[in-house]
């Protein structure tokens, strides 16, 4: 669909483990009879140096590691166009704007390709784009696809606005029927300059639900809450702030009536926060300990999470 | 027992809050004494020894302040070489651990109390009782 073909070599620098893209990505380019590097993310020295050894031509990545990796480069002393053979890549995992594909393109010279899929329909083989990037053609062929009004539940016509919903058409051990995925999208409703007849939907545009995402995490405020309310110490009044997508600050009022003047306590305290919402989420979180009455006091529903991250 | 108290407030480790706080004291024209603070990443606790203590936990608490009144031990010591030594040589001989401390000079340049909070006020005043040390009355401070 993008132009890899047999015997290309790609460089999967997604995280291999309970993640699903790196998994799809690798078995899909096999599949097709590409040579894929499992290099995981991190190491970018070692990135590097697979990427030059190995002439890699196309890259499994998040949007915020391809950027970074691409500083490295030029800080290296690299011309990707002349020192790589790199001609693509696929990004995804981390939603991002196409300011930010048009950047990491230009910086190393070659095409950029976004891809959609969650966990439950096995990751990111549910839609992708093709070379016109004007879209991702969700494979029609594999998934019925839908988009309702998230509050009625009705579907909506092509075009506007909703919740994609979709059913596997030829999965085996877990079929899924009219799977809400509550991220939000419209189908494009002309036909595409590529001559697919797949439909194609936009970028995802945010949620209908209150989840958010953190190092690849499906994370509910509500888990956050409940751990917070049982932990001796911790007044009612929380916020969850994201900057980026592998961080989370939790900022916690103290509880008035239980300080007792010992800073152990509250490093104590501080730790435990850390460690019950890690084992839950499997996310470590930066913790902050406010003083009562500092956070907003909500009118009616409570403004749980601060999204300061840019797409 | 001649045990005095000090007074503990929480703070976010920010620009402002010392003076929030000082500026409640200053203005119930309550003196402070002997303070600390122990800060740690990101929060702190600032400890103050007043000289009405009792109406200065009122007024912060009042205020909106996360604050606790905690006992102490205040120990007279000379203001002199040696003189911080002389007391903890005492109480470490103990066994007692200082969980914090501030020093409060009294008259200037004539004597100084190592004013300490420990983790069981009465029982470590119990074990001190024999040694030749001067405690800080809470009526000195008045």
């Amino acid at each position: 669909m993008t132009g890899a073909k047999r015997g290309e070599i790609l460089q999967n620098s997604m995280t291999y483990g309970l993640f699903t893209g790196a998994f799809v990505m690798h078995y899909g380019a096999e599949k097709v009879g590409i040579l894929v590097i499992p290099a995981g993310p991190g190491n970018t020295e070692r990135q590097i140096n697979l990427m030059k050894d190995f002439g890699t031509n196309m890259l499994h990545i998040t949007p915020s590691y391809a950027l970074y990796l691409a500083s490295v480069i030029y800080d290296k002393g690299f011309d990707p166009k002349r020192d790589f053979k790199l001609k693509r890549a696929y990004i995804g995992a981390e939603p991002y704007s196409e300011e930010t594909r048009i950047k990491i393109e230009n910086m190393l010279g070659i095409d950029i390709y976004n891809c959609y899929g969650l966990t439950e329909m096995n990751g990111p083989g549910v839609g992708f784009e093709c070379p016109y990037k004007s879209g991702l053609h969700i494979w029609e062929d594999n998934f019925l696809m839908e988009i309702i009004n998230p509050e009625t539940g009705e579907p909506v016509p092509d075009g506007e606005i909703g919740e994609l919903v979709l059913t596997t058409l030829n999965r085996e051990a877990m079929p899924l029927i009219r799977y809400r995925t509550r991220d939000l999208t419209r189908v494009i409703p002309e036909p595409c300059s590529c001559g697919r007849t797949h439909r194609r939907i936009t970028r995802i545009l945010g949620r209908s639900d209150d989840m958010f995402i953190v190092k690849g995490v499906n994370i509910f405020p509500q888990q956050i809450e409940q751990i917070l309310m049982g932990i001796k110490g911790v007044a009612q009044n929380y916020q969850i702030v994201l900057e980026s997508y592998d961080e989370m600050t939790i900022k916690v009022e103290i509880d008035r009536e239980l300080f007792d003047g010992k800073i152990e306590r509250l490093i104590k305290l501080k730790e435990e926060i850390i460690d019950k919402i890690r084992s839950a989420t499997m996310v470590k979180p930066k913790v902050e300990l406010l003083e009562p009455g500092t956070l907003p006091v909500s009118e009616g529903k409570a403004k749980r999470v601060i999204d300061n991250r840019t797409i | 027992m001649d045990k005095v108290y000090i007074i503990s407030v929480f703070a976010e480790n920010k620009p402002g809050r010392l003076e929030r706080i000082t500026k409640v004291l200053a203005e119930a024209n309550i003196n402070i004494l002997a303070f600390s603070i122990t800060s740690t990443n990101g929060f702190g606790v600032i400890k103050f020894m007043v000289n009405k203590c009792q109406e200065a936990y009122k007024l912060l608490k009042e205020k909106g302040f996360t604050v606790s009144l905690n006992e102490a031990i205040g120990i007279e010591m000379k203001d002199q070489p040696g003189g911080l030594y002389e007391v903890v040589k005492i109480l470490s001989s103990k066994g007692i651990n200082i969980e914090s401390a501030s020093v409060y000079v009294a008259e200037t340049r004539k004597k100084a109390y190592l004013i300490v909070e420990v983790e069981d006020t009465t029982k470590a005043m119990e074990s001190l009782k024999e040694e030749n040390l001067k405690f800080l009355k809470p009526e000195e401070i008045l």
